[in-house]
């Protein structure tokens, strides 16, 4: 989401990093450039006064100033900055330890509530909860079949009364659902409303006192302009939010909003949602997010995704099976399987420090290239895939024509496969007994 | 049509009025405040243009056009700014206006991010085309998002007008396929093409846009094709990189400006009339089906500004 703006400000801020000296023209000349980066990114108005003003009055502090390395230390300030303006620190979702949870999602119409309402409770779901959807949404044609088809492909009941009784008496019925059918959290998606139109407001409000949720979560579009402040701060006046969810962040907006939101509502914001698919929410780092903004790359997030895509289990499996070295090719597509859950390649290169940015342009990734290797395994027979050695001519003409690729393509699958496996001969012959948990040395070769 | 034309203008300043405060109180505030036009005046004038998301470079146009002007026209009161200002702004939005189409068969493929309020649009616009004494048909070409064809069935009852539809998942390709055929077998005048709402930055499925944009072009070459982009008035300046993209995979020839009802004031507009040479057709001020209206830039920049 932010690759423009951080192109923009790494640019700027390249150009400082070179001096052996800062003038305080110098610094003015850069801050005018990273105040028209801002704005273009939808930054707030006021967000990027405050901002530009407190970045340069450190730069030209001493702390600068006597440095060695002056343009390092403006790049350091920025991020800072950065950093100070997003809040520090993930914030975690509230529970009620006793009692059942309530969450309430609110926002324009089109912010993609019942999208993200549905990641909510898959997310909730895999962290062992028994979470509940409820249909709040009786205004918008079809709303509440959207939110039992997106229930149902996360596995997760829906509550609704049709779109002839009040969102209220919905949500309190809820309650009463909730505690018979033995729910642990209740999320309510209500229908987008503007955030002008006072008797929909109150009837937020309304809702808000019958549940007494734990989070009011405020759905922002990312690609909103400098109205986005202006909505987080009506919703919050009425409802006194939580936290916020910006939504549709795998678009290419630069995102101004997110840089806005914590600075003038003071309220964190919670998670990233990135897509389409059910599996697409991310916890908000704001340290993180400054880091990628400046092509400082987000490791953090990689390991992450690595943690939540692998199986223990599959891996402590995986790990003796490269010591014993019967690692086959149905390990190996295994192993693709799960690379693929991490998430496009690309999107996974972007987060690695010095890949982001310039670097990557040009260099398309090729995610067909997994889909071809996965087709030629499968077009394998089961003991072929455990002996790969018997594979002959006859058979891999077979296996080509079977996964709608060439005899080349299978040979050098099959090449690749034997390479990987002397490489964790070296490694297993090397590291015995080394290495506990975790994937240590081992390597995709792509 | 005189009556139609005040109704117009009444909605949109309705719709615009919460717009217009912040706009007009604004400009007016420094107006007061500045009484001569200077450096100090431009600069303030400057942050409030940028904060409509009229984006930087529109707004450096409009301060260096008042410039020239002020030097021209020997203006010094602050007071004749705004007329300065409204009339760039009107020459931006009435450049690019096309007359109206007189096609006797016309298709409307209407395009857009996700949540634009595509489906809503097409609701009304096919409520206004058949008021109008067409006969229209709609095709519920998006296939993806959940329950998007029931929302779109329900539209089609409101406005009266038939549906063309198949289940979530199939391929929009197909549908729009099977209702040129019934556009041309029911002898309809009129095809409004719904398509799930895409990221710009998505390339396949941006591909899949072309293609139904070909389908068309190809299965109903004798029919006018008009390719309207929604965009949300809330949209900051990344709604120019969506209209440059769209255009390059379905030369979308208009733009839908909605949910001016709201507090944004859909600055975003200027720039991407200006550089894509688009008109605006149609604005959205409203969830009922009578709350479309055709576009007019005088009227629009009146209702800003009046």
């Amino acid at each position: 989401m932010f690759e423009n703006l951080s192109d923009k400000l790494q640019n700027t801020l390249k150009k400082l990093k070179g001096k052996g000296k800062l003038t305080e023209k110098d610094i003015d000349a850069a801050m005018r450039e990273v105040r028209l980066s801002l704005l273009e990114a939808d930054v707030n108005f006021k967000v990027v006064k405050d901002f530009i003003k407190s970045v340069k009055e450190r730069s030209l502090g001493s702390e600068v100033m006597e440095s060695l390395t002056p343009g390092q230390q403006v790049v350091k300030i920025v991020h800072e900055e950065l950093v100070r303006i997003m809040g520090e620190g993930e914030s975690k979702l509230k529970f009620n330890s006793n009692d059942i949870t309530y969450f309430m999602m609110c926002g324009l119409q089109g912010a993609g509530k019942t999208t993200a309402t549905g990641k909510l409770a898959r997310k909730l779901k895999k962290d062992g909860k028994r979470p509940l959807l409820v249909a709040c949404d009786i205004y918008r044609p079809a709303a509440i079949k959207q939110l039992q088809v997106v229930g149902k492909s996360v596995d997760v009941p829906v509550f609704e009364m049709g779109d002839k009784v009040s969102p209220v008496t919905i949500a309190k019925e809820a309650m009463n659902h909730a505690r018979k059918s033995g729910n642990d959290v209740v999320i309510i998606d209500t229908a987008g409303r503007l955030h002008i139109d006072e008797d929909l407001m109150d009837e937020l409000v309304e809702i808000k006192n019958t549940v007494k949720p734990q989070e009011i979560l405020l759905l922002l579009d990312a690609m909103t302009g400098q109205d986005a402040v202006k909505v987080a701060e009506t919703f919050n006046s009425y409802l006194d939010i939580t936290g916020v969810i910006l939504t549709k962040v795998d678009g290419d907006a630069r995102g101004g909003a997110a840089l806005s939101i914590r600075k003038v509502v003071d309220k964190p914001i919670k998670f990233l949602s990135v897509g389409e698919k059910m599996d697409q929410l991310e916890t908000f780092h704001p340290d993180r997010m400054a880091s990628r903004i400046l092509g400082m790359g987000d490791v953090l997030t990689i390991i992450e995704k690595a943690q939540d895509a692998f199986n223990e289990k599959q891996a402590l499996e995986l790990q003796k099976k490269l010591k014993t070295q019967s690692f086959d090719l149905e390990d190996f597509l295994t192993q693709l399987q799960q690379m693929k859950n991490m998430g496009p390649l690309d999107e996974l290169l972007e987060m690695i420090p010095g890949m982001g940015g310039k670097k990557l342009k040009g260099l398309k990734i090729d995610e067909k290239e997994l889909v071809y290797t996965e087709a030629i395994i499968q077009s394998m027979t089961k003991k072929e895939r455990m002996n790969p050695s018997i594979i002959n001519g006859s058979r891999r003409k077979r296996i080509a024509a079977g996964s709608g690729t060439s005899v080349q393509r299978v040979n050098a699958l099959l090449k690749q496969y034997e390479e990987m496996r002397k490489m964790m001969k070296r490694f297993s012959n090397m590291g015995t007994g080394k290495k506990k948990g975790g994937f240590g040395g081992f390597k995709m070769p792509f | 049509m005189n009556n139609g034309k005040k109704g117009f203008f009444a909605k949109l300043k309705e719709g615009l009025a919460k717009t217009k405060k912040n706009l007009t109180e604004q400009i007016e505030g420094i107006i007061f405040q500045y009484k001569k036009i200077d450096d100090d005046f431009l600069d303030e004038l400057e942050e409030i243009l940028i904060t409509s998301d009229m984006g930087v470079e529109t707004t450096m146009d409009i301060i260096d056009y008042i410039k020239e002007e002020t030097k021209k026209r020997k203006l010094e009161d602050t007071l004749e700014i705004k007329n300065v200002i409204k009339e760039y702004l009107v020459n931006i939005l009435e450049e690019h206006q096309v007359p109206e189409v007189t096609d006797k068969q016309r298709v409307i493929l209407i395009v857009g991010v996700n949540g634009v309020g595509k489906t809503t649009s097409i609701g009304k616009i096919s409520y206004r085309l058949k008021q109008a004494g067409n006969k229209v048909i709609v095709a519920a070409a998006d296939t993806f998002r959940a329950a998007a064809v029931e929302q779109l069935k329900e539209w089609c009852n409101k406005a009266g007008v038939d549906i063309v539809a198949s289940e979530q998942g199939s391929d929009p390709g197909a549908v729009v396929f099977d209702a040129i055929q019934a556009t041309k077998a029911r002898k309809a005048d009129i095809l409004i093409c719904d398509t799930a709402g895409r990221l710009h930055n998505k390339k396949n499925l941006m591909n899949e846009l072309s293609k139904i944009f070909k389908i068309l072009d190809k299965e109903f070459s004798e029919a006018h094709i008009d390719v309207y982009l929604v965009i949300d008035a809330t949209t900051g300046q990344n709604g120019i990189v969506q209209a440059k993209l769209f255009k390059e995979a379905c030369n979308i020839n208009g733009l839908i400006l909605t949910k001016l009802d709201g507090t944004a004031k859909g600055g975003i507009a200027f720039p991407i009339v200006n550089e894509l040479k688009i008109p605006i057709k149609y604005v959205g001020v409203g969830e009922k089906i009578d709350d479309l209206q055709d576009f007019n830039a005088q009227d629009f920049v009146d209702a800003i500004f009046e």
